[in-house]
């Protein structure tokens, strides 16, 4: 096992496809940027990158690697909308194995970064079910505020993390409610003073970081290292005295409020939504993202007025809690029709484990077309929402979830149509790599494949 | 008070001292204690005779047929066949070219009506987690009926019957109850007529937890075991008494709800449903049933089955799994996507199962994924037709009502499905559901569909707005 591990790692780890062109061809092409699927496409990449795919007619350079996809599906990898891939392999009674929960003292200030563990098993099991990236947020703590979420890739090495510090990530719904004190009133008034803090942070901040050189006046002015790198706000910025959130925490927030920093709100109600339109009008330099929105087809038309994305829940139609009373499997559709970018996460349903299921869900949003009185989306659409979309709403859309021209190269090549649960992942590439599909789970079948007695245990049998 | 107690006590001296001087009476016959006190009220509704033709009809035992009829009446399939079969006079006629159909499905696990939506405190009757030995507690006696998950398992998941089960904190958590899954305003209405009660045992994880957290036994998994094995050397004796007094009456022994489950799971009429994950724990479970001669019905959760199909399938128990719910705790970690075909490849009873609000709208899905996970890995003889035993033929034999549902055969309950499209394609949809030949949902009228009380005037009304 540690053999086949090393193997694998050195395998991603190499530069294979570095000056090599692999052309994928023959297969029905999905784009993910909406457009319907293309019979006996191609798709090109090198580099890590894709150079052309769709209905491509190119000379290949000498050398290319060609793999007939005849039959198959290929299309960019999936990406988890929303999700806590990587922060656990266990979620129950497993000491060690779940870096989800968060009883610190910081709250805002929180990197998911340090937590991902691209070794534990659902990296592997959802990267082998084709999904290639993921949102990944952190949980909230004691606070509404849970902190700063990455996009992730699901290679098979040691560098996951595609864009750290990518986004904030808060609770505006129910969440926050009992986070925030028991009420809407109080999540809210706890939202504004925050915003408050970090704006007075920023207004008497001294420099992000001061400069090393140079006279005085220089040393004081601002060196923006990474423009998401808000900690260091030195000792010398001086703030209220009736503060809440730690200096780390307003720090943190500083690029949200500054608009450097997307920021998920996590509502489910009508009215929660409306709320943060306001508060969206009310910050114009908030790029705020919605999660969940499982009531958001009552006020749809507003959402989409307001321009701001949605990553929701696919087929969400119980009346799960007292914020989600009107969710219909509808959901999805209506706000499409109205216009809003809708996309599809996994919104605290298997969070850590089951991204592969957004494919399914995605194609019950097809299904839902054909019944009466429902709206669900098109096939290059639901596609569109499990790739691009959820990458466009926090400002990644040219860089992954699609096979446009200078995206990175994550495809997946299926046995079939991808958005039905039967289909499976046959070859996937993430940043032009060939990925090892191999799982904990695909060495157990092997070994119980067969039961019967042989001439040792089944523990040999590796 | 005083003295009327005092006049009592001296009566029964008087009584006691008469008996002692006279020849010792027979003793009374006894008494038979009313197994059935909460007795299912449920009555098929009406429904006109109904044919459907040119569809694709997975009868539920494994057959496929082409361009099928299936015909029912008076709430029972008729007949089921090709072209040639007739139909009854006045029947409504269904053209069923391109769509498939399908005995209803059953699911073996569901938590609706006791884990209701919303899912808010007021509304959690899953576990009496207070003691881990509970066969007294009857899930039904939790069954909101008011749920709006039912109305969503119907039109969504064309799921016609159900077995409502208690959590799983417990090592004994309760009685199961079997519903129809016709909307009733109390339980009794929804109740499987004559449907056996089940019992749900949990081995595991949940139960070692649960107590051990509170520093009670059990905390391990032998504590698991141990408590287990004192309850049912308990209910053996306590049969033994009943069994005694049935053949010579007399006294009435002191009535045990907790042992009267037990009781008549040792009797065969009460069925073992076993949460269970782990295969060397079902292990000791199947050796426990033999040690006090009572036989597992089927293990739920049953993740590891896979590892030993050979001893379900040699012991008669049923595996109910998901097709790919993995590491969401410790004995769910060695999942496979093949689980559902090798077990079923092993000649056992395989069975896909929810235990979730919303899987069970989409069970079909679910085994679509585990069939085309058995091809795949090729696993032989496997087809949808197959597969379509896992959610109907095989839950109806766990729950003891195969005989009289689960398949499309003449003189079973009319319990069908008719999808708009193959049922193992994402895309399908139930557009027509009967249960016992009345129609319970049209997909083309928003009438035919059911709303809870919960959701009557609220925005969505149960998703039909």
């Amino acid at each position: 096992m540690m053999l086949r591990l090393a193997a694998a790692l050195l395998l991603a780890g190499a530069v294979p496809a570095a000056a090599e062109t692999v052309a994928i061809t023959g297969g029905t092409v999905a784009l993910g940027d909406g457009s319907e699927p293309i019979p006996n496409g191609m798709v090109v990449i090198r580099d890590g990158r894709v150079v052309a795919a769709g209905n491509v007619r190119m000379k290949l350079p000498a050398g290319t690697q060609v793999i007939d996809a005849t039959g198959k599906w290929v299309t960019p990898g999936i990406v988890a909308g929303f999700s806590r891939l990587g922060l656990a392999d266990v979620n129950l009674s497993a000491e060690g194995a779940d870096d989800t929960g968060n009883d610190g003292p910081f709250n805002a200030a929180i990197d998911i970064a340090p937590a991902i563990n691209p070794l534990y098993q659902p990296v592997a099991v959802n990267r082998a079910d084709g999904v290639t990236r993921a949102i990944v947020a952190p949980a909230a703590g004691k606070n509404i505020f849970a902190g700063q979420g990455a996009v992730i890739d699901t290679g098979a090495d040691m560098e996951p993390i595609t864009a750290r510090r990518k986004f904030q990530f808060v609770e505006l719904g129910e969440t926050g409610s009992n986070k925030g004190g028991g009420s809407r009133a109080s999540a809210h008034v706890l939202f504004r003073n925050a915003l408050r803090e970090a704006s007075e942070l920023r207004r008497y901040a001294s420099p992000i970081e001061a400069a090393r050189s140079g006279t005085p006046d220089q040393r004081e002015r601002a060196v923006v290292r990474n423009p998401n790198e808000s900690r260091l706000y030195g000792t010398s910025a001086q703030r209220s005295e009736d503060v809440l959130l730690t200096r780390f925490d307003a720090a943190a927030l500083v690029p949200v409020l500054q608009g450097r920093q997307y920021l998920l709100v996590h509502a489910e109600r009508a009215s929660d939504i409306l709320q943060v339109l306001d508060l969206a009008r009310e910050f114009p330099s908030l790029k705020i993202v919605l999660v969940g929105a499982t009531e958001g087809w009552l006020v749809a038309d507003s959402i989409a007025h307001a321009k701001i994305p949605v990553i929701a829940s696919a087929v969400n139609d119980l009346p799960a809690s007292f914020e989600q009373i009107a969710a219909t499997q509808s959901n999805v559709g209506r706000m499409r029709a109205a216009g809003v970018d809708v996309s599809i996460g996994m919104v605290n349903d298997n969070d850590t484990h089951n991204l592969f299921m957004e494919r399914q869900y995605a194609g019950n949003l097809v299904g839902l077309q054909r019944i009466p009185g429902a709206t669900g989306v098109s096939w290059g659409e639901a596609l569109a929402m499990i790739t691009s979309r959820p990458a466009q709403a926090i400002g990644m859309g040219g860089e992954i979830g699609s096979l446009a021209r200078g995206a990175r190269a994550d495809v997946v090549i299926w046995s079939g149509d991808p958005l039905e649960g039967s289909s499976a992942a046959e070859q996937v590439f993430i940043d032009g790599v060939a990925q090892p599909l191999e799982t904990h789970q695909t060495r157990l079948f092997e070994r119980y494949r067969y039961l019967p007695r042989t001439d040792l245990p089944k523990a040999y049998r590796h | 008070m005083r003295a009327a107690a005092l006049a009592a006590l001296g009566a029964a001296l008087v009584l006691s001292g008469c008996a002692a001087l006279e020849p010792k009476p027979k003793p009374a016959p006894a008494v038979h204690v009313n197994e059935d006190p909460y007795p299912s009220t449920y009555a098929r509704y009406p429904g006109a005779p109904t044919v459907i033709r040119h569809a694709t009809v997975f009868s539920g035992d494994g057959q496929q047929i082409n361009d099928g009829t299936v015909v029912f009446a008076d709430g029972v399939i008729q007949a089921v066949g090709g072209p040639e079969l007739a139909s009854p006079a006045g029947a409504v006629e269904i053209d069923g070219t391109g769509k498939f159909v399908t005995p209803g499905i059953i699911d073996v696990h569901s938590h609706l009506g006791d884990y209701p939506s919303p899912g808010v405190t007021a509304n959690s009757d899953g576990n009496e987690a207070t003691d881990p030995v509970t066969p007294e507690v009857w899930a039904e006696h939790s069954v909101w009926p008011q749920d709006p998950g039912f109305s969503r398992a119907l039109v969504n998941g064309g799921v016609t019957t159900l077995q409502i089960l208690p959590g799983s904190a417990n090592l004994f958590g309760g009685r199961s109850v079997v519903l129809k899954n016709v909307p009733g305003r109390t339980v009794q209405e929804m109740k499987f007529p004559g449907a056996p009660y089940g019992l749900k045992m949990a081995c595991g994880e949940n139960p070692k937890r649960v107590y051990g957290s509170k520093g009670n036994m059990p905390q391990t998994r032998m504590g698991n075991i141990a408590l287990a094995r004192e309850t049912w050397v308990k209910a053996r004796d306590y049969k033994r008494k009943w069994d005694e007094y049935y053949a010579k009456g007399g006294d009435m022994p002191e009535r045990d709800l907790a042992m009267d489950t037990l009781k008549g799971v040792l009797e065969g009429k009460i069925l073992i449903h076993n949460h269970c994950y782990r295969a060397d724990e079902m292990a000791n479970m199947i050796d426990m049933a033999k040690e006090f001669g009572y036989h597992v019905t089927a293990f739920h959760h049953a993740v590891e089955a896979y590892k030993i199909a050979d001893l379900l399938a040699a012991n008669n128990i049923c595996a109910v799994m998901w097709a790919d719910w993995y590491g969401f705790k410790m004995e769910a970690y060695d999942a496979v996507k093949e689980n559902i075909p090798l077990v079923h490849n092993a000649g056992a009873c395989a069975i896909v199962h929810s235990d979730d609000p919303n899987y069970i709208q989409r069970l079909n899905q679910e085994a679509s994924k585990a069939l085309a996970d058995g091809i795949r890995a090729g696993i032989p003889n496997l087809s949808e037709a197959v597969a379509w035993q896992w959610l109907s033929a095989n839950p109806a034999k766990a729950l003891g009502i195969l005989d009289r549902t689960g398949t499309l055969t003449a003189g079973k309950m009319a319990d069908v499905v008719l999808w708009n499209g193959d049922p193992f394609s994402d895309y399908s949809r139930p557009e027509r559901v009967w249960i016992d030949g009345a129609e319970m949902y049209d997909a083309n009228n928003p009438k035919k569909r059911p709303v809870s009380d919960f959701e009557l005037g609220q925005p969505g009304e149960g998703d039909v707005k």
